[in-house]
């Protein structure tokens, strides 16, 4: 551990812990999306696959740690960096050189950490505790709820807003080429926020309205 | 002829060594006493300035081992002012093949200083500098290069080769941070101890030998000791006389002009640079000029209307310059020196300049300004480029654009200080340039080893006199800077500090330091307890006024000794009116100010009445007396081929208690031998 | 024009420090911001007031010495401009501008709007150089031939003026992009190379140390850096640390 009392490579930490994540949601984007096409059944053989297969449940715990971890140093090194300046400007104008993504990952990000504890409460433990047969029902179901789906959907936003930053600035922090990469990345950065935030959105506002 | 009585005291000899030019150096360094590593360590030096000079002496002296305290104004060394130099710095690499040696190198500087400098110096600056390069590239300094990954070179004025090496337009920042950064390894290593934010507000000699200084801590205002074996005196030049200048605005002659008053000589202060590529003034608020660096000449040519009505009609706004045809502009240096046309020394272009201007031919709203224009060499390199990328009959616009690019590769970085300080873009309309004052040459008397006659005080730099003569080539003052801090200082102070291996710390408790001190303390108490009427501010302007009209581009001798007189009128009503608000153990730039101007307005004097003394142009030192019928500077070999070094009238302290004249001061010759060139009357045509 | 100024007051280090709010008038819009600062100090001197102290050297964009937080930005609303090359045209008359000192805790108040940047140099003693005595006794310097490309980027690097304008900026007052500068600089010559692993570990480890905050790659400071320091600068740091650990 003594390697992560570096600034530098704190910030390496959180990059592959993002990247991780990110490769986690578009797996999850996937599956969620044979919800609609092609249906029931996929969907349902995807749940049972992830349920069994022994890598899946052998990275479940990796993937909680990683969650632990990128959550618990984001928030680490957003207070200790807040104490960087104890006296602040009277009169700031930060939009002026950067964007609102890039300033306030720590809001987006605890705002998809709320969704999560929600998420886990609504599936993931019904799931670990309860024999569930029917995934595709308790899915669906729940985006029938107008207030659940507008929250879903808003978290999604919140989450395409956190990777529109975090994807490019995962590379940036591990040293990727900038002049050589850096517009390629900010793009597949771009699609990948586009295809969570609307991907997961449109799942929930197609069954709310089916 | 001068009115004045100038008291004249014993000539000085400059201890140089025997033997061939090129083996004087080589001789020296074999003779010289060295210091044991051992004994290094129990010798002290002070080293005053970290520009190009003093960061590289303290990185070098620190290195051999020596305990070295530097000190700077600013709040760290690598902002000293050396960082504003922009076009380059020569050595005799001769990497173009086009003919360039140590002995032309040698003599390109001793012929640009007009036979006014030290052949034995002139030639050692030549020696070393190749080193400067190879040091500088090892301590990696980014320095242009060519595609194949060799050093690139270009022009600068006075020469007829291309030996300057450059990093865009910040030479002098790039060189800097290499010095700052041999020093900051020697910070590290803790054999440097750095005093920022601190000054030196005076010399403490005790049995004739420099031993220490008075510095203030420019954050608490207090007075701090410190004692050494040696004090290097490393501080920069004294343009800032002439309030308007290209130094910074807390360049100052402080720390020379106490060094003076304690007994070191003052040499050649008429010897200043007006640099001819300047941003003309606008305002009377303005607070100091910028350069745009000599460099430009390469490529820009400079003109002025050929009609007086067309430079009428440009100063009421009534014209553009590019709406003048080709043959209505007179490009006024190709006329008059077809062989160096835009890259004649900075002396001739300047006053070429101002001849024009003062023929009624100015080109901005106060007639006090020339073009300098970058249309054709945009033509030349767009059309090169075109070729160069296989464009066949390429349109205008494809050329202009090319040759933009090219430009802008070179000259980036000044285009674009220009465009934000007079708001036109250079680009599409030309620059306007005119003189101002930039360099000192003259400064303090040094030896051949770069002592003072005042034993244990070496001064480096633009701070000594030494190597330009009476005229600064382009390119020159950073080698000059970095070849007295590396190369000569390291060897020369070590034959001096032999002799007090056994003699221990200097101590600080001596009535020598509880004097100097005290003093400094009176005349800040002095200025704090003055509550007069007139800022600081208001009597540098005076002062810099006076400067520009009567001792600046050309001088006479009536308006010399009007100088004179007006300077030590300015000087009583200085020391009766000057306001100085704030305490004095508190941070207080007013304070620091009053001390500055107080020197200033000596400086001031003695500089107009070098200039009096000295019957003869020479250099950028030009008396409207002395000129050849073409308005050329006409030189007095046989009465003038001196150097002139002052010695301060009074005891050090006086000032404060009665009116001493720089007028009294004592002037003391060292005679120029030229035995290995033939001064020769410069001919740039 | 006249100009409503809003301007940090601190009398030293362990004063609160307050807002004053001072009129001036006879502003002209060829004169520089610093300029306009003179303008109000004679007048304050004037009136027997303590003129504002702010820092300031060279006036030409260069010696990294002025700093002042403009209308909420370093060095003001101009891009690649110091404030003493900032010019009062850029403002309108009768307009009201606060101005600041640089905020970090890295960079203390010393006096109004001068603060202590003293930890910029000390990162630098840490390695900002490559250890070779100034002897003159290298090789010479058309010795080992550098890709034109590399030597170009060094030289972008190495153009920074140790301002702090990227500290000042950056939501978590991080230097990285000054030590990145550096860092880069060097790593992209082949003299540089040698020391390369030691430099970015023991750079980084004193910018930690001196309480600079860490990057979260907004690219704020490569906005606000008067010499247009790249982001890619960052980028290399960030590689040769990685590289540096498995050295």
């Amino acid at each position: 551990m003594t390697i992560l009392k570096s600034s530098v490579a704190k910030k390496v930490a959180m990059a592959l812990s993002g990247l991780f994540l990110v490769m986690f949601i578009l797996i999850h984007l996937a599956i969620n999306l044979t919800l609609i096409y092609p249906g029931k059944e996929a969907f349902d053989a995807a749940v049972e696959f992830m349920a069994t297969n022994p890598f899946i449940q052998l990275m479940q715990p990796v993937l909680f740690l990683g969650f632990i971890f990128h959550i618990a140093m984001g928030i680490y090194l957003e207070w200790t960096n807040q104490g960087k300046r104890s006296v602040k400007y009277v009169n700031s104008n930060p939009g002026a050189a950067s964007s609102w993504a890039s300033r306030n990952m720590i809001w987006t990000g605890l705002f998809v950490l709320l969704f999560l504890i929600v998420h886990l409460i609504n599936y993931f433990v019904p799931f670990k505790t309860q024999e569930i047969h029917d995934h595709y029902a308790l899915v669906t179901g729940l985006f029938k709820n107008p207030f659940y789906t507008l929250f879903y959907v808003l978290a999604f936003i919140g989450l395409g807003i956190h990777l529109s930053h975090g994807f490019q600035s995962a590379f940036q922090s591990l040293g990727t080429p900038r002049e050589k990469c850096n517009k390629a990345l900010v793009i597949t950065g771009n699609i990948i926020a586009l295809l969570v935030a609307f991907g997961f959105s449109a799942i929930a506002i197609y069954f709310y309205f089916n | 002829m001068s009115t004045i009585n100038i008291k004249e005291g014993a000539p000085l000899k400059a201890k140089i060594p025997q033997g061939d030019l090129s083996q004087k150096w080589t001789i020296y360094k074999d003779k010289i006493r060295l210091v044991s590593p051992a004994n290094k360590r129990n010798l002290d030096i002070i080293v005053v300035g970290t520009g190009l000079a003093g960061a590289s002496a303290a990185a070098s002296l620190a290195e051999l081992g020596y305990n070295v305290k530097a000190f700077a104004f600013q709040d760290s060394p690598r902002r000293a002012h050396s960082i504003a130099a922009q076009g380059g710095i020569n050595a005799s690499k001769n990497y173009q093949n086009d003919g360039d040696s140590d002995w032309r190198l040698f003599y390109d500087t001793i012929k640009g200083g007009d036979y006014r400098g030290r052949e034995a110096n002139t030639y050692r600056l030549a020696e070393v500098s190749g080193a400067i390069i190879d040091q500088a590239v090892m301590q990696g300094v980014p320095f242009a290069r060519d595609y194949g990954g060799l050093l690139d070179n270009r022009s600068f004025g006075g020469v007829l080769v291309s030996r300057t090496f450059y990093a865009k337009g910040q030479t002098g920042q790039q060189l800097l941070l290499g010095a700052y950064s041999a020093l900051n390894r020697q910070i590290a290593r803790g054999k440097v101890e750095m005093y920022n934010r601190h000054e030196m507000i005076d010399l403490v000699v005790m049995d004739g030998h420099a031993r220490g200084i008075i510095a203030r801590n420019l954050i608490t205002g207090r007075l701090e000791r410190f004692s050494a074996h040696a004090v290097v005196i490393a501080s920069g030049g004294y343009s800032n006389v002439y309030f308007l200048s290209t130094n910074a605005m807390g360049s100052n002659a402080t720390a020379a002009w106490r060094a003076h008053r304690k007994g070191a000589y003052f040499a050649n202060p008429a010897f200043v640079q007006i640099h001819p590529t300047c941003i003309p003034r606008s305002s009377e608020h303005q607070s100091k000029l910028t350069l745009m660096s000599e460099s430009l000449r390469n490529d820009g040519r400079i003109w002025v209307p050929k009609k007086l009505e067309d430079a009428v009609a440009i100063r009421e706004g009534k014209l553009k310059p590019t709406q003048i045809p080709e043959e209505d502009r007179d490009y006024y240096l190709e006329r008059r020196y077809p062989a160096f046309g835009n890259l004649v020394p900075r002396d001739v272009a300047s006053r070429a300049a101002k001849e024009r201007c003062d023929a009624g031919y100015g080109v901005n709203k106060t007639g006090e300004a020339v073009y300098l224009d970058f249309a054709s060499a945009i033509e030349r390199y767009g059309k090169e480029q075109a070729h160069l990328k296989g464009i066949k009959k390429p349109s205008k616009e494809i050329i202009t654009e090319l040759g933009r690019k090219v430009i802008e590769d070179k000259y980036g970085n000044l285009f674009q200080m220009y465009e934000k300080i007079v708001d036109e873009n250079p680009y599409e309309t030309p620059m306007m340039i005119y003189p101002a004052n930039h360099y000192s040459m003259g400064g303090l008397w040094v030896d051949y080893d770069l002592q003072s006659n005042l034993p244990g005080l070496f001064v480096i730099g633009e701070a000594n006199f030494s190597d330009h003569g009476a005229n600064r080539l382009g390119a020159s003052a950073l080698m000059q800077g970095l070849a007295d801090g590396y190369f000569v200082l390291p060897y020369t102070i070590g034959d001096y500090l032999a002799d007090y291996i056994k003699a221990g710390k200097v101590p600080t408790d001596t009535p020598e330091f509880d004097e100097a001190e005290e003093k400094v303390m009176e005349e800040i108490n002095f200025f704090l307890n003055n509550k007069g009427s007139h800022s600081v501010d208001y009597f540098h302007k005076k002062l810099g006024k006076i400067m520009w009209d009567k001792v600046g581009l050309a001088r006479n001798a009536q308006g010399l000794q009007e100088a004179i007189k007006e300077i030590q009128e300015l000087r009583k009503e200085f020391w009766k009116d000057v306001r100085v608000p704030g305490k004095a153990n508190d941070y207080n730039p007013e304070l620091e100010k009053a001390g500055y101007v107080a020197d200033y307005l000596e400086l001031g004097e003695l500089l107009a009445l070098d200039a009096l003394n000295r019957n003869e142009s020479a250099g950028g030192h030009f008396r409207e007396e002395y000129q050849t019928p073409e308005g050329e500077a006409l030189r007095d070999d046989e009465n003038y081929a001196y150097v002139a070094a002052w010695e301060y009238p009074a005891k050090p302290y006086e000032r404060y208690t009665k009116q001493v004249n720089m007028s009294d001061e004592i002037l003391h010759k060292e005679p120029l031998i030229f035995e290995f060139v033939k001064p020769t009357t410069r001919s740039y045509k | 024009m006249k100009l409503n100024l809003k301007i940090w007051r601190q009398n030293g280090p362990n004063d609160k420090g307050r807002m004053v709010d001072y009129q001036i008038d006879g502003v002209e819009s060829d004169m520089s911001f610093l300029e306009m600062l003179d303008l109000l100090n004679e007048n304050l001197i004037a009136k027997g007031e303590e003129p504002i102290a702010f820092d300031h050297d060279c006036r030409e964009g260069i010696c990294g010495m002025c700093s002042l937080y403009i209308n909420g930005e370093a060095h003001g609303p101009d891009r690649l401009t110091t404030t003493c090359q900032l010019h009062m045209r850029r403002f309108k008359d009768g307009e009201t501008i606060t101005i600041e000192p640089w905020r970090a805790n890295a960079f203390p108040v010393i006096k109004d709007l001068i603060v202590d940047r003293s930890a910029l140099d000390r990162i630098q003693q840490a390695g900002g150089y490559i250890s070779v005595n100034t002897s003159g006794r290298t090789v010479d310097a058309n010795n080992i031939p550098i890709p034109k490309k590399d030597a170009d980027n060094a030289f972008d690097a190495a153009t920074c003026i140790g301002c702090g304008a990227c500290v000042a900026t950056c939501k978590n007052a991080s230097a990285m992009l000054f030590v990145s500068a550096k860092v880069a600089q060097f790593a992209q010559l082949p003299q540089g190379r040698v020391e390369a692993a030691k430099r970015v570990q023991d750079m980084v480890a004193v910018m930690d140390a001196e309480g600079f905050g860490s990057c979260t790659n907004t690219g704020a400071c490569e906005v606000e850096c008067p010499k247009g320091i790249s982001l890619s600068n960052i980028a290399i740091l960030n590689k040769e640390f990685l590289l540096a650990q498995v050295k």
